[in-house]
């Protein structure tokens, strides 16, 4: 049996998959069934004064046939009374003491900080977690992203935190930054136990074409929304792993932004979380998603030989480097499987019109498979990433008498490259 | 159970009606289930397979979990993936029907696919549970016995099998369409449910002379008894007994385990309207027969068989006579040469000299078969109500430990219906025996 056991800056759950605080975190019967399901944790809903929503709140983002890829919403922070979130934190930690419970807060002066951090800790709070990260509505009222977005704020606020916090405290980042590691490094100067992010993105999710209002629509406005889902995972990924490499950081990670299976969790663990955590695919689908999350996280951990997940947490990050160490000289070409190929020839227009002009019809006319003119192939991935054949075309590795070689051996070393292919 | 079957047994001809997903096309097909809650698929399984699970971890591919949740419902997941008439139960019953725009999922080819994995892997399950010191016999190793003995094993309960043949696995092996499923992969599959370990096998056993019912209800804590169905009802009309008439699910029985020895045929008639007589024109056809025609008393519309399968057995070819009672048979030299039928009007009554012969060196039987209740219906506190013995939802009879499932208690439905009920009497069986005190 493998151990799913998640440790993220002394926040320990029984595995590493904890809801987001989000709708899906809202209350405490919510919670508990979620629990139930099988969820490791939650971050509950933002807790600071109630606010009002508005209706409608949510946008779907379809692609190609597939609803809701992209996700975004105009929602504020908790709009109940906090004494009701503060008893119903009691009575889910009262009920499951194993889960971890951390509590999500945005209010504004020290003293506000001071207060609702102690009365989230007398309720059972295992953590805590600032939202510097929200990017429409509370940004507006300087908090949220507007927060997360100056690092001396947000190192000031954390500060405050970490002076009134007897638990680990998580700082939630907002991607709405130009570089997320300055603000990572932020948090930790505050005293930070750990990050969260990525929150959600600035956006616009479609327009309603016969209004010509944004969506979501409320009454003949919008306004700009958080965008999430599995769409956003790339962005997330790449800002975990930037922090995750970072040697001035080194604090643990709480992943998020994309979750909507184990192998997407896999890729957060991997590239440095120690959680991850889940809201869109909850909202598309329910709690329910949890139980395969965990089976398919075991199943991989079983199949790679990881025994506890802090092997896993990070096994990625010494793989993801900068383009200067890219080894110049390392050579692929596309191959065609004839036998696979089924002669649709969107390789030949993806790489006519999008890449080097190297895969051609059949010359001969014999046959309805493409040739690929391998001393023209750059080895783009172009023609295997349109193939909708499954391994029909592969990236094979030629050997072409060159030692590797990057581009800072090259400037510095002046370390010997390959002549250029497919330059005209 | 290194059962050998013949190489050229009569079956080996079919093909695979329904051809096994490649991944590409399982992981397509899985992305386009809704994951429904509460999903109707579900309640239109007779072992409650949670389907949306299954489907979701196969697009994620966590083929092994969707194994998993299939088995643990339904330990034959592999051959009723296969041999679920699907139509009328779980893709029947899926929401898209609702929906004009996409057609409804394919789930048993998706239980099939990971079924398929998990068994070419070698994937085992299940473990035996500690022992209990209880003992239960089960008499009837097809699918509702060997599903109640699983589940036996896995609550710690020592299981001995009772069959009457040489192979397991019932109808599955004996009587599935082999377009379907052929016999090997049946005894494949009772192997693998075997792997539990613990269950003993007694094959070429007919309980009732010896060992009795009763015997073995005062050697056992518990007996379960899914013994299925009797041969096939004759129709008692002269001449059932040339050479060339013979029974349905004996026809199909030899077909699956044994050389084929139809070549010569030119033309069948299948009496009957069920599910039986449809496989049999199905199966005649597949062996080759050129000419096979199924002889019904009512009209196409009234055919208790199911219609999906009546129309692929028109699309092969079936040729199809309504409203017609045979009366007998004609011969030459000991052989079957025709059927005499009547007709029937609309009330199944015979019309007035419309008495004429149809043509035959093939007549198989399939009226329905007979019911074996007579030993368990014997015993203080059973009932039989002519079709079936009655008994409560976990197939618990009234007679202290005596539980049945199957054919027996259902009165003849799916392998699905037989492994829910085979299952369900283990549950019932285990709090049973946990209350029960040491000892019988």
């Amino acid at each position: 049996m493998v151990d799913l056991t998640s440790n993220t800056g002394g926040i320990i759950s029984p595995n590493p998959f904890w809801l987001a605080s989000a709708p899906p975190a809202n209350s405490g019967d919510q919670i508990m069934r979620a629990f139930d399901h099988g969820w490791g944790g939650a971050v509950w809903k933002t807790l600071g004064s109630p606010i009002q929503n508005v209706s409608s709140r949510f946008g779907g983002l379809n692609y190609r046939g597939t609803r809701a890829i992209g996700f975004n919403n105009i929602e504020l922070i908790t709009d109940r009374p906090l004494e009701v979130n503060l008893r119903e934190i009691a009575e889910v930690k009262k009920r499951y003491p194993k889960h971890a419970v951390i509590v999500s807060l945005m209010v504004e002066t020290e003293e506000e900080w001071r207060d609702i951090i102690a009365r989230s800790i007398d309720a059972g709070a295992d953590g805590l977690e600032l939202n510097f990260g929200c990017p429409h509505g509370m940004c507006e009222r300087g908090m949220g992203s507007a927060v997360g977005q100056e690092p001396t704020v947000n190192e000031r606020i954390t500060g405050w935190a970490k002076k009134y916090s007897t638990v680990p405290v998580l700082v939630k980042l907002t991607p709405n930054v130009s570089d997320i590691v300055p603000h990572g490094l932020a948090a930790k100067r505050g005293g930070a136990d750990g990050v969260s992010l990525i929150n959600t993105i600035k956006s616009i999710i479609g327009l309603d074409l016969d209004r010509l209002v944004p969506e979501p629509r409320v009454s003949g406005l919008s306004t700009n929304g958080g965008y999430c889902g599995a769409a956003v995972k790339p962005i997330a990924l790449h800002m975990v792993a930037s922090l995750a490499r970072e040697p001035m950081f080194g604090l643990p990670i709480s992943g998020i932004g994309g979750v909507a299976n184990w192998r997407d969790a896999v890729e957060f663990l991997a590239l440095g979380s120690s959680s991850v955590q889940v809201c869109t695919e909850v909202m598309l689908r329910g709690y329910r998603v949890v139980e395969d999350m965990i089976e398919g996280l075991e199943g991989y951990m079983k199949q790679q030989g990881f025994e506890k997940l802090d092997q896993l947490v990070g096994a990625a990050v010494p793989s993801f480097s900068e383009w200067g160490n890219l080894d110049l000289n390392y050579e692929t070409v596309a191959k065609i499987d004839a036998d696979k190929c089924i002669g649709c020839h969107l390789c030949v227009v993806a790489c006519h019109d999008g890449a080097h002009q190297c895969i051609h019809p059949d010359p001969a006319g014999q046959t309805f498979v493409p040739h690929v003119d391998e001393s023209e192939c750059v080895g783009c991935n172009l023609c295997q990433i349109v193939c909708p054949v499954p391994d029909c075309i592969s990236m094979v590795e030629v050997d072409n008498g060159f030692a590797p070689a990057t581009w800072n051996e090259h400037v510095y070393e002046g370390a010997k490259l390959r002549p250029k292919k497919g330059v005209h | 159970m290194a059962t050998q079957l013949p190489d050229n047994r009569g079956e080996v001809v079919f093909e695979d009606f329904k051809p096994a997903y490649t991944d590409a096309q399982a992981v397509t097909e899985a992305n386009r289930c809704l994951y429904c809650l509460d999903a109707p698929c579900i309640d239109a399984c007779p072992t409650g397979i949670d389907i949306p699970t299954f489907i979701r971890k196969i697009a994620t591919g966590n083929v092994r979990g969707a194994a998993k949740t299939i088995f643990d419902s339904n330990i034959f997941g592999m051959s009723c993936a296969r041999v679920c008439p699907v139509e009328v139960l779980c893709v029947g019953d899926c929401v898209y029907n609702r929906f004009d725009e996409s057609p409804p999922i394919q789930i048993g080819k998706l239980q099939r696919y990971a079924t398929d994995i998990a068994y070419a892997k070698g994937e085992q399950f299940y473990e035996a549970g500690p022992d209990t010191g209880k003992r239960v016999a089960v008499v009837g190793g097809g699918p509702a016995g060997l599903a109640c003995a699983h589940r036996l094993r896995r609550f710690g309960h020592a299981v001995t099998i009772f069959e009457k043949r040489d192979v397991l696995g019932g109808l599955n092996t004996t009587g599935v369409a082999p377009y379907k499923m052929r016999a090997d992969k049946s005894l494949e599959e009772v192997d693998w449910v075997l792997a539990i370990g613990g269950i003993e096998v007694k094959t070429g056993v007919d309980v009732g002379a010896s060992p009795s019912l009763g015997e073995l209800l005062a050697d056992y804590d518990a007996v379960f008894v899914g013994i299925g169905l009797g041969p096939d009802s004759p129709l008692v009309v002269d001449g059932e007994t040339l050479d060339g008439v013979m029974g349905a699910v004996d026809f199909i029985e030899e077909m699956k385990l044994q050389p084929s020895r139809f070549g010569g045929v030119r033309h069948a008639v299948v009496v009957g309207g069920g599910n039986t007589a449809i496989d049999a024109v199905r199966e005649a056809l597949g062996l080759g027969i050129p000419e096979v025609t199924m002889l019904y008393r009512g009209t196409e519309g009234g055919m208790p068989g199911y219609a999906h399968e009546w129309k692929a057995a028109k699309v092969e070819g079936a040729r199809a006579l309504w409203q017609r009672q045979p009366v007998g048979f004609e011969g030459a030299d000991g052989k079957v040469t025709g059927i005499r039928c009547v007709r029937l009007d609309d009330r199944k009554q015979p019309v007035a000299d419309s008495e004429h012969v149809v043509h035959a060196d093939l007549v198989l039987i399939a009226i329905g078969q007979s019911r074996l209740l007579d030993q368990v219906a014997a015993l203080e506190g059973v009932r039989a109500d002519g079709r079936r013995i009655v008994a409560d939802e976990a197939g618990f009879t009234g007679h202290p430990g005596l539980y049945v499932g199957g054919d027996l208690k259902n009165g003849a439905k799916e392998v699905v219906n037989a492994v829910a009920e085979g299952r369900d009497a283990a549950v019932a069986i285990d709090a049973h025996l946990s209350t029960s005190g040491q000892g019988a």
